[in-house]
């Protein structure tokens, strides 16, 4: 099953090949990772999608946690959570191509920050499934470019990731 | 007052009161050794190759408990060192790795003698640090000793630029320590030890399987308490030998690949598992499909991850095997509740039926030198009472079988990473924190020859280390293997053009033996051992075609053994 793990980790450098480098050698997938610092800076908070039996699940977390920067990890699936990735999507907008693709970055809620007589520029956030979504209902030949950021993801309510 | 990076790097290892520093110079750590030949609080080992430094801090590390303590130079230096490094990792044995790095404004340069230190040592240590600050040094130090010899034990690297050993900072040196994000655990659930305990009093047929982490948590004397207690048969792992008293009758020996007969079927056939400070490595549970077939199982370990990784367990107790222990002894005491007698006395006799197949047997009567025997000679020799390092192989697996280690810290070999080469460095390390005590290195003609070099070493500083070479002219267990599963196809497993190891030995200023016949093999190991202060390499040319019995072919369970 697919798992969204928050880690917060020592903002050092290195700290991030530890974690590819774990997930590289223990054979782990990983589908996306996303790095930034938070408000504190000496604190980087990943975001990392991954899949797998429930013993890997439970085993990837062990082996975040026995990394000596990690300091605190949430595996985001076992509560109510909030997911958002952001896509810029670069698209040949020509004719009555142009309108056609207006209308279907409103009904995505996307937006258009980019234009020429010949492109459109959007930007679509939301979860990794409506930005698959997105991608599909264009075709393919007008797709001249794909961005993602990789999935970031929030706890629900109450809880929180926080030293 | 302000020192330099190098005298506060002596400064520190002063303080952290570090005996031997296992090492060899080069270009990155001068200022480093300019520093060490000023100050006379602790010993510097000269030794002959990187790899040496690192298996001989091991061996220091593993008979004492206390962290081993490297320095290298950069480059050459700390790859030579990766694989002492990796071997210690693999058997989560504190050490402190220095490596020199070139000056920091020529990192990643390509500059001469660089490599990324803390890349390539990344997947074998339990940490790594790059110091980048003069001022960050004397911190970064004490963290480094207090990663490897906290929680699980394992190796740390601290990668230091040369620069950093000329500037200059105000020294001070942390008493303690604390990492917000790395905070061991110290005391095991009681809910969860209770727990075990009914599990365990309810058993029918139980079983004790303990490991290196016993002797890791120094916890020896608990395990044997609880075991007495309980009057439960106990096995141990090829890294837990000693833990428990292997001549004492409720011990099977080691179980697993080349385990006794009765520890493996007592594996197999039990009802509840007690596992201590083990791991369920691939060489003890064989095939994990068929391993323990009817237990339900409790894991006593420090590293959560170790928990539930290879096999399901029924009670995971994460914690110090020491206190653990300890506490289910009093749990066990205070309690009203006690094992099952006439259960414990049906298993115990179905035990000594397994016990009596002898599956350690071998061929006394043969002409050629039987390499058991000169293990069952070197226990008789050294009454049990020798720190015995070994090699890997054949050998390793007959010094493991027929040597019946009492005491804990006394048995010394790479376990997990399995590396040739290690015993005979690993000897030194424990001669030199055990000067008075009697060192044997077990090993063969392949391994010995990988870190012979150390021989120079020994000499230099007099270490009378007695090194027993089971010498059968091929890589035996890699013999083994071709002859079992590849139709005697013995590619390249012989050693051709062998040296005249007792001409080398004495090339080197030790003493050299050959011994042929079985009638000279105690005569030989006794007259080695009366000479106190000499190192005697000992070449026993034994028979070729012995192989390691009983053995657990690849996809087998535990009661699927192959025997003599």
């Amino acid at each position: 099953m697919r798992h969204i793990i928050s880690i917060l980790m020592e903002n050092e450098a290195g700290a991030l090949s530890r974690v590819a480098g774990l997930f590289s050698a223990r054979g782990y997938n990983i589908e996306s990772l996303t790095v930034a610092p938070t408000e504190d800076e000496s604190l980087s908070r990943m975001t990392l999608v991954t899949w797998g039996t429930e013993e890997v699940i439970e085993q990837i977390t062990k082996q975040l946690n026995k990394l000596i920067d990690v300091v605190k990890l949430m595996d985001m699936y076992e509560g109510p959570h909030i997911e958002r990735e952001m896509m810029l999507i670069k698209l040949r907008a020509v004719n009555t191509g142009r309108q056609e693709i207006k209308r279907l970055a409103d009904i995505f809620r996307g937006r258009v920050i980019d234009v020429t007589d010949a492109i459109y520029t959007i930007e679509v956030t939301g979860t990794s499934d409506k930005l698959d979504a997105f991608v599909k209902a264009i075709a393919p030949t007008d797709i001249i470019e794909v961005v993602r950021s990789g999935v970031t993801g929030i706890a629900r309510g109450e809880k929180s990731l926080r030293v | 007052m302000e020192l330099t990076g190098a005298d506060i790097f002596v400064r520190c290892l002063a303080d952290e009161g570090v005996e031997y520093l296992f090492g060899y110079p080069g270009g990155a750590v001068l200022h480093i050794y300019d520093a060490l030949y000023q100050q006379d609080k602790f010993k510097h080992v000269l030794v002959r190759h990187e790899q040496a430094a690192t298996h001989a801090a091991d061996g220091y590390a593993r008979c004492t408990g206390k962290p081993g303590v490297v320095l290298v130079t950069s480059g050459p230096g700390a790859t030579n060192a990766v694989t002492g490094i990796a071997t210690a990792y693999m058997d989560s044995i504190p050490l402190v790795v220095f490596t020199g790095q070139v000056p920091t404004p020529l990192i990643g340069n390509d500059a001469f003698q660089e490599v990324d230190s803390v890349g390539i040592t990344r997947p074998c240590v339990k940490h790594n640090f790059l110091v980048k600050d003069v001022n960050d040094l004397a911190m970064t130090i004490k963290k480094a000793f207090y990663v490897a010899t906290t929680g699980r034990p394992g190796p740390v690297v601290v990668d230091i630029p040369k620069d950093i050993t000329a500037q200059k900072a105000s020294y001070h040196y942390p008493k303690r320590v604390s990492m917000r994000s790395y905070n061991p655990v110290t005391k095991g659930h009681p809910r969860q030890i209770k727990k075990a305990i009914d599990l365990m009093l309810a058993a029918k047929r139980p079983m004790l399987y303990t490991g290196g982490g016993v002797i890791l948590s120094r916890a020896s004397r608990q395990l044997t308490e609880l075991t007495r207690l309980l009057g439960y048969p106990i096995t141990n792992t090829l890294m837990g030998l000693g833990a428990y008293p292997a001549t004492d009758k409720q011990c099977l020996g080691m179980l697993g690949m080349h385990g006794t007969y009765e520890a493996n079927m007592g594996m197999h056939n039990c009802d509840v598992l007690i596992a201590i400070g083990a791991r369920f490595d691939d060489r003890v549970t064989g095939n994990i499909a068929k391993f323990c077939p009817t237990a339900k199982i409790i894991h006593i370990d420090i590293d959560p991850s170790s928990i539930s990784k290879n096999v399901k367990v029924d009670v995971p107790i994460v914690g110090p095997v020491d206190q653990v222990l300890r506490e289910m002894v009093k749990v066990l005491k205070e309690g009203k509740q006690e094992p099952d007698a006439a259960a414990l006395k049906a298993w115990w006799k179905q035990i000594e039926e397994w016990r009596a197949m002898d599956c350690l047997k071998y061929d006394r009567d043969s002409d050629l030198i039987k390499p058991q025997y000169v293990l069952e000679s070197l226990y008789e020799v050294t009454r049990g009472k020798a720190y015995v390092t070994s090699d890997v192989g054949q050998h390793q697996m007959w010094a493991a079988q027929f040597y019946k280690f009492d005491k804990p810290n006394r048995w010394i070999n790479s376990g997990g990473l399995g590396t040739m080469g290690f015993g005979f460095p690993a000897a030194m390390g424990v001669q030199f924190a055990h000067p008075k005590e009697t060192v044997a290195c077990v090993t063969g003609e392949g391994s010995i020859q990988m870190c012979i070099q150390e021989m120079s070493t020994c000499l230099q500083y007099g270490l009378p280390i007695k090194i027993i070479n089971l010498n059968n002219g091929c890589l035996g267990m890699v013999r083994q293997w071709q002859e079992f599963f590849y139709q005697g196809r013995y590619a390249m497993s012989y050693m051709e053009s062998l040296p005249d190891f007792v001409k080398l030995a004495e090339s080197y200023g030790h003493v050299g033996m050959q011994i042929t016949r079985p009638e000279d093999v105690e005569s030989a190991l006794k007259e080695a051992f009366a000479m106190k202060d000499r190192l005697v390499f000992m070449d026993f040319l034994t028979d070729q075609t012995e192989n390691v019995y009983p053995m657990i072919p690849a996809g087998a369970g535990l009661n699927e053994m192959i025997l003599v």
